[in-house]
């Protein structure tokens, strides 16, 4: 028997349209009917979702998340991961291929999609890894991870030094329609590094990764898409010279894309002052004047999705010598509010902040999500604009404490999710078991 | 000025009233290390644990002379005897080391903010003694003081420090308490070891030896790391000699007062050349003695003192120092 939904009186943002007004949705079983003008989607047989004062957004998508199974369940599991991207407003994941071991055969990608159904709630979605055991030497069995569920190729944490095999890999990848995704940075350049070049590293004693290190493997891969008409996607963009050869690769029509997370759009090098650890990823956090070319791509579309590589770690691989840290932060509880942030700062309008994170990455790997359209699946996030939290890494769902926004006044949080038409996340005070029975 | 910092992780961001309160309190400390009895009761009942993770001569021997001519009872961990080599992070190496009451621990180690790690850890007062490419505060407050001594002054005096500047915790800790003390600073290297962004800091840079080290007041001399060498820093060490070797044709371009500074140990002939090492312009055996007593004076600053400020003692009372406190012996050695 079908199961009619209408979730009413909220702010229905469309990412697609671009646009922001009060509207209601209404949802049958597992699929989206449309977008109807409020009262207007409503009968009255059906169940009413009350969204006063929420925003209803398509599902979030995060593009780039490590969700550490199989191999590293003392970082997070996927049914961890999952569970921090509900509650962070995430309904689709892609998952990178650095677990081990590697994803970069069919039984590692259909181990990572059994795990995620049985763990529930999100949509979990592999990436591939690009060359055999992640070692940059020879193509992974790419074709048949392809026929086990993979959505993209990366090698990302271990960038592409031999040109041949990414050239071959731009080539070998266009026959599935699959992106590479690069993980930009030179060898050689960043050899030693642990932060970015420059003022602060001179200041700290640590040893500098500059801009170059990302751009000249930019300009290389850029080059290379050209050559083989293959499409690129370039991960966690960080410097001001990577945006500018992004605008001139997009102005010249070539297939690339790119995505930036929270994390290079609200700190700077200034952060690792103290040896912060949880200041240190890959690439490293950037200058102001990067933070602002980085946001002004975002807001133009130049830069195409945000996405949070979520990099959690354990505590132990964060508290020793900075040198010695696990590069990388968690991002999925974060994201939304941070990204929210952009809207009150006047970066860009929330239409097309919500298109960075639902249809951008979403048209990137070719999932069926991130739209409000007819018949796409009913994933859906409520979030509650105005609910002011204050970031504790202690209360994460994620496995994770590696949080360089610990303590950071929040406004604004997915307070439900829906994936399928199901309710997979509910926060909303007092209603949450009346809604649990209704939407289930 | 009272002297404020809780540790010594760095001189970045000292003021510079309490450097000059460091230096004094050292300059009036030198007279014990003359004494027939070289022993005060400063520091009786306290322990000083030295915790080395990379080898050092000069400077562990210095900070155990300091403590005990302070009176403290010291304790010696190297790296190849402490649990280090059997895997125990710094972190709990902290921890245990703090369970067992030590009133300072002094710290060398290979990697840059390691002293700020351990502080997080620990209750008494970490005294950085070299941590990775960051600091060397206490070998800048002995190049100081030792400057201080033999041309009267700090402010409005130039500077030039030579040689591996991009790996130097010691050029970094001079380069931040001669600025904030009045000096000129040039930084005199090849481009890969001297990096433009270090003009930020208020430095003047100089690939050219004639040029950086002309009417200078001081010359500080950096030991050249030979492992640099295969890194593509340099050709060779050969060349880099040829370049950046202080002889006695380049002091002669400085100021005819010039003093010539090294932190050691000296690769003669690489660096610095012999007749220049020995010459009447080095000051270099003046710097390691000074280094005793710029490290009781930061130990005593550091352990002593807030004891002694609840007692009303002063530095003199504590030391038990009969003469009136010398700021400077001055003159030339």
């Amino acid at each position: 028997m079908s199961q009619r939904v209408v979730i009413a009186g909220g702010t229905v943002v469309d990412p697609v349209a671009g646009k922001a007004a009060p509207g209601d949705v209404l949802i049958e079983n597992d699929q989206l009917v449309g977008v109807f003008s409020p009262g207007a989607g409503g009968a009255e047989s059906d169940t009413v979702m009350d969204a006063s004062g929420l925003l209803v957004l398509p599902g979030l998508v995060d593009m780039h998340v490590h969700l550490r199974e199989p191999g590293y369940e003392y970082k997070e599991t996927i049914a961890t991961g999952v569970a921090a991207a509900l509650a962070g407003g995430f309904t689709s994941l892609a998952c990178m291929a650095n677990t081990d071991p590697v994803n970069d055969s069919a039984a590692v990608t259909q181990f990572i999609l059994e795990r995620a159904r049985v763990a529930g709630g999100a949509r979990v979605y592999p990436i591939g890894a690009l060359s055999a055991g992640m070692k940059g030497e020879r193509l992974a069995e790419i074709g048949e991870m392809y026929r086990a569920g993979i959505v993209a190729v990366s090698d990302d944490g271990r960038p592409v030094m031999d040109a041949g095999l990414m050239r071959r890999a731009l080539e070998y990848t266009s026959m599935f329609g699959l992106p590479i995704i690069v993980h930009e940075e030179d060898g050689h350049l960043a050899a030693g590094g642990v932060m970015n070049e420059g003022v602060t590293a001179l200041r700290l004693g640590l040893h500098g990764i500059p801009a170059a290190a990302e751009e000249v493997m930019m300009a290389r891969d850029i080059a290379l898409t050209d050559l083989t008409g293959g499409r690129l996607h370039v991960a966690h963009v960080s410097t001001a010279g990577s945006v500018a050869l992004l605008r001139d690769a997009k102005a010249r029509g070539l297939a690339v894309t790119a995505e930036v997370t929270p994390h290079h759009l609200f700190l700077t090098e200034e952060a690792v002052a103290g040896y912060g650890t949880n200041a240190k990823m890959a690439p490293p956090l950037r200058n102001a004047r990067d933070v602002e070319a980085l946001r002004a791509a975002l807001a133009d579309g130049t830069i195409d999705a945000l996405a949070t590589d979520h990099a959690p770690h354990h505590h132990d691989e964060k508290e020793v010598e900075f040198e010695n840290a696990a590069n990388g932060v968690v991002g999925l509880e974060t994201a939304l509010p941070l990204a929210l942030r952009l809207v009150a700062d006047g970066v860009l309008d929330l239409p097309a902040l919500v298109a960075r994170m639902t249809v951008g990455p979403a048209r990137i790997l070719g999932l069926p999500a991130g739209t409000l359209s007819p018949g796409a699946p009913a994933d859906l996030t409520l979030v509650d604009p105005e609910r002011r939290w204050r970031v504790e890494a202690r209360t994460f769902r994620s496995k994770g404490r590696n949080t360089p926004f610990e303590g950071w006044e929040m406004a604004g949080r997915a307070v439900a999710v829906l994936v399928g038409g199901r309710l997979v996340y509910d926060d909303r005070p007092g209603t949450a078991a009346a809604l649990r029975s209704a939407a289930s | 000025m009272a002297f404020t910092q809780r540790h010594l992780l760095g001189l970045e961001g000292v003021p510079a009233a309490e450097i000059t309160s460091i230096l004094d309190t050292a300059a009036s400390f030198k007279e014990i290390s003359e004494r027939d009895i070289k022993k005060v009761p400063a520091l009786r009942g306290k322990t000083v644990i030295n915790l080395f993770y990379e080898s050092s001569t000069r400077t562990r021997t210095s900070f155990e002379i300091a403590a005990k001519r302070l009176s403290a009872d010291t304790v010696n961990i190297s790296a190849s005897t402490s649990s280090a080599s059997k895997g125990e992070t710094l972190a709990d190496t902290a921890r245990n080391l703090e369970a067992m009451r030590p009133d300072a621990i002094v710290v060398r180690h290979p990697a840059s903010g390691a002293c700020h790690l351990l502080a997080r850890h620990v209750s008494c007062p970490i005294l950085n003694a070299g941590d990775g490419c960051h600091e060397h505060p206490t070998q800048a407050l002995l190049d100081l003081l030792t400057i201080r001594e033999h041309l009267g002054r700090l402010e409005g005096l130039t500077v030039a420090i030579v040689g591996d500047i991009l790996h130097s915790r010691v050029a970094r800790s001079n380069l931040h308490a001669l600025r904030a003390l009045g000096s000129t600073v040039r930084l005199v290297g090849p481009p890969t070891l001297v990096p433009r962004d270090l003009a930020a800091f208020g430095a003047e840079l100089h690939t050219e030896l004639a040029a950086g080290v002309r009417d200078a007041d001081v010359v500080m001399m950096l030991r050249i790391q030979r492992e640099r060498q295969g890194a593509n820093f340099f050709p060779t060490l050969d060349e880099y000699s040829q370049y950046f070797c202080l002889t006695e044709e380049a002091v002669r371009l400085a100021k005819p007062q010039v003093i010539i500074l090294h932190p050691g140990p000296l690769n003669r002939g690489l660096e610095i050349a012999s007749a220049v090492a020995d010459g009447p312009y080095s000051v270099i055996m003046d710097q390691v003695t000074n280094g005793v007593a710029v490290r009781m004076a930061l130990l005593y600053l550091l352990v002593a003192r807030s004891k002694g400020e609840e007692s009303g003692e002063t530095a003199a009372e504590m030391i038990g120092d009969a003469e009136p406190v010398r700021r400077r012996t001055g003159g030339r050695a």
